[in-house]
């Protein structure tokens, strides 16, 4: 499978990616790993006619503490969140998280800021920037905004971000209370059929594959916080939810699942 | 566009589309048709091979994306190794490429280019792994004639395991 013909350039920087975006307009595509866009390329999924590839600014590649959150560049990659000292002292459960996406090899291309971008509500780390309490900070034309993460994702493959602007960089809140990630899959390397990350001991509970977007199991959240046992609390994590059918998995399945794995991840995170 | 890298250890340059896939700039472009292109949806591993070190898919990185790097394929192994002078067996074979013979970690052969690629990368970065480790580590890369075992076998017995 061939990807339909574009027009390929290399940004030099963030500055120069925007202005090309705003050169190019809404046919163009940021590149970075690619191991998404690529893929919806040769399936002709997407057609974009200009790519600009972000993928070379290593200046992005980073992770760095910073007042009590982990600033990350957008353009680091999942091997490299795998392997971060930083993240293994301030964050295990993004380290761990990310060694869980996809195998070896796409991981190291795969980016953070490409898979936030990409808003895939079947992806691992959308869901684990969402219940960290993460922020994502977009840079445009007209500077920087910072977009807390649960207001970043619109629906499937959409978020807020707009035509001319790029992720550069992810804080998210230094932590290492109790945590836990179940990845629920039928095949070695393949998306979650159902995810559940919980961070901050419950605090913060998101759900993967559960809807158009990461999903915040608020009703479970809220139990949880009000005193229910991790049992009652994760009887709701399907609440409010409207998951999708496929042949994987039904909705009423993914419920089923959605329950199970929250109340699997909660007992794990206290235990 | 332009693209030029090293490709086992040559400098290469070449006017490609930017369509192209690493791949297959490396089958028609190159003619080093050892890579194979197997589900071409960066499942199955067959294409894999090392960017500047690193086990990649080769279906699902650009020629243009690789534009400046160094690339190494399985033709260039046995090469490497050689100069490395850790060559090994009759063929002066690569070490990991002398496992699989060894260990009969092979059947048919398809898979074996990208599962000798990401076991040799996988190595460099854990070269003391668990038998559950080298599972993980090679789960990109899948082998229909179902000759797991005996593949992670190879690994291990390079590795220093028991083969």
């Amino acid at each position: 499978m061939i990807p339909a013909a574009f027009d390929y350039t290399v940004a030099e920087s963030a500055e120069h990616a925007i202005q090309l975006l705003g050169e190019y307009g809404d046919e163009s595509k940021l590149l970075a790993g690619g191991h998404s866009l690529i893929p919806m390329m040769k399936y002709r999924l997407a057609t974009p006619t200009q790519l600009i590839d972000v993928g070379r600014l290593d200046d992005l590649a980073y992770i760095n503490r910073s007042n009590g959150h982990i600033a990350i560049g957008a353009m680091t990659k999942h091997a490299q969140l795998e392997t971060s000292d930083v993240l293994a002292a301030d964050c295990p459960m993004l380290q761990h998280v990310a060694s869980l996406v996809g195998d070896p090899a796409v991981r190291h291309r795969g980016t953070l800021g490409g898979t936030l971008a990409h808003s895939d509500p079947a992806s691992d780390l959308p869901a684990a920037v969402l219940a960290l309490g993460g922020t994502i900070v977009a840079q445009g034309p007209n500077g920087q905004r910072e977009i807390a993460a649960s207001e970043f994702f619109t629906g499937y493959f959409e978020s807020v971000l707009a035509d001319d602007e790029m992720i550069v960089e992810v804080k998210i809140p230094a932590g290492t209370a109790g945590w836990n990630y179940q990845k629920f899959n039928r095949r070695a390397q393949d998306w979650a059929i159902v995810g559940v990350a919980v961070a901050d001991g419950g605090k913060g509970i998101s759900l993967v594959n559960m809807g158009s977007t990461p999903v915040r199991a608020t009703a479970a959240e809220e139990a949880l916080a009000g005193g229910a046992s991790i049992a009652d609390a994760a009887a709701l994590a399907a609440d409010g939810t409207e998951p999708p059918a496929d042949l994987n998995a039904d909705a009423e399945y993914r419920s089923h699942l959605a329950r199970v794995l929250t109340q699997r991840a909660l007992e794990a995170a206290n235990g | 566009m332009d693209v030029s890298m090293t490709v086992n250890g040559t400098a290469q340059s070449h006017d490609v589309e930017p369509r192209t896939l690493l791949v297959h700039h490396i089958r028609d472009g190159l003619g080093l048709t050892g890579t194979n292109v197997g589900c071409d949806s960066s499942s199955c591993g067959a294409c894999t091979v090392h960017l500047d070190g690193q086990s990649v898919k080769s279906c699902t990185v650009l020629a243009v994306q690789a534009n400046g790097s160094d690339i190494t394929t399985i033709e260039g192994l046995a090469d490497t190794a050689r100069s490395a002078g850790n060559a090994t067996g009759d063929q002066d074979w690569h070490p990991m490429q002398e496992a699989f013979q060894q260990c009969h970690a092979l059947q048919c052969g398809y898979c074996t280019p990208g599962m000798v690629m990401a076991s040799v990368a996988f190595l460099e970065e854990n070269p003391n792994p668990t038998e559950a480790e080298i599972r993980e580590g090679l789960e990109g890369n899948l082998c229909r004639c179902t000759g797991y075992h005996n593949i992670i076998k190879a690994v291990q017995s390079v590795a220093g395991g028991d083969a």
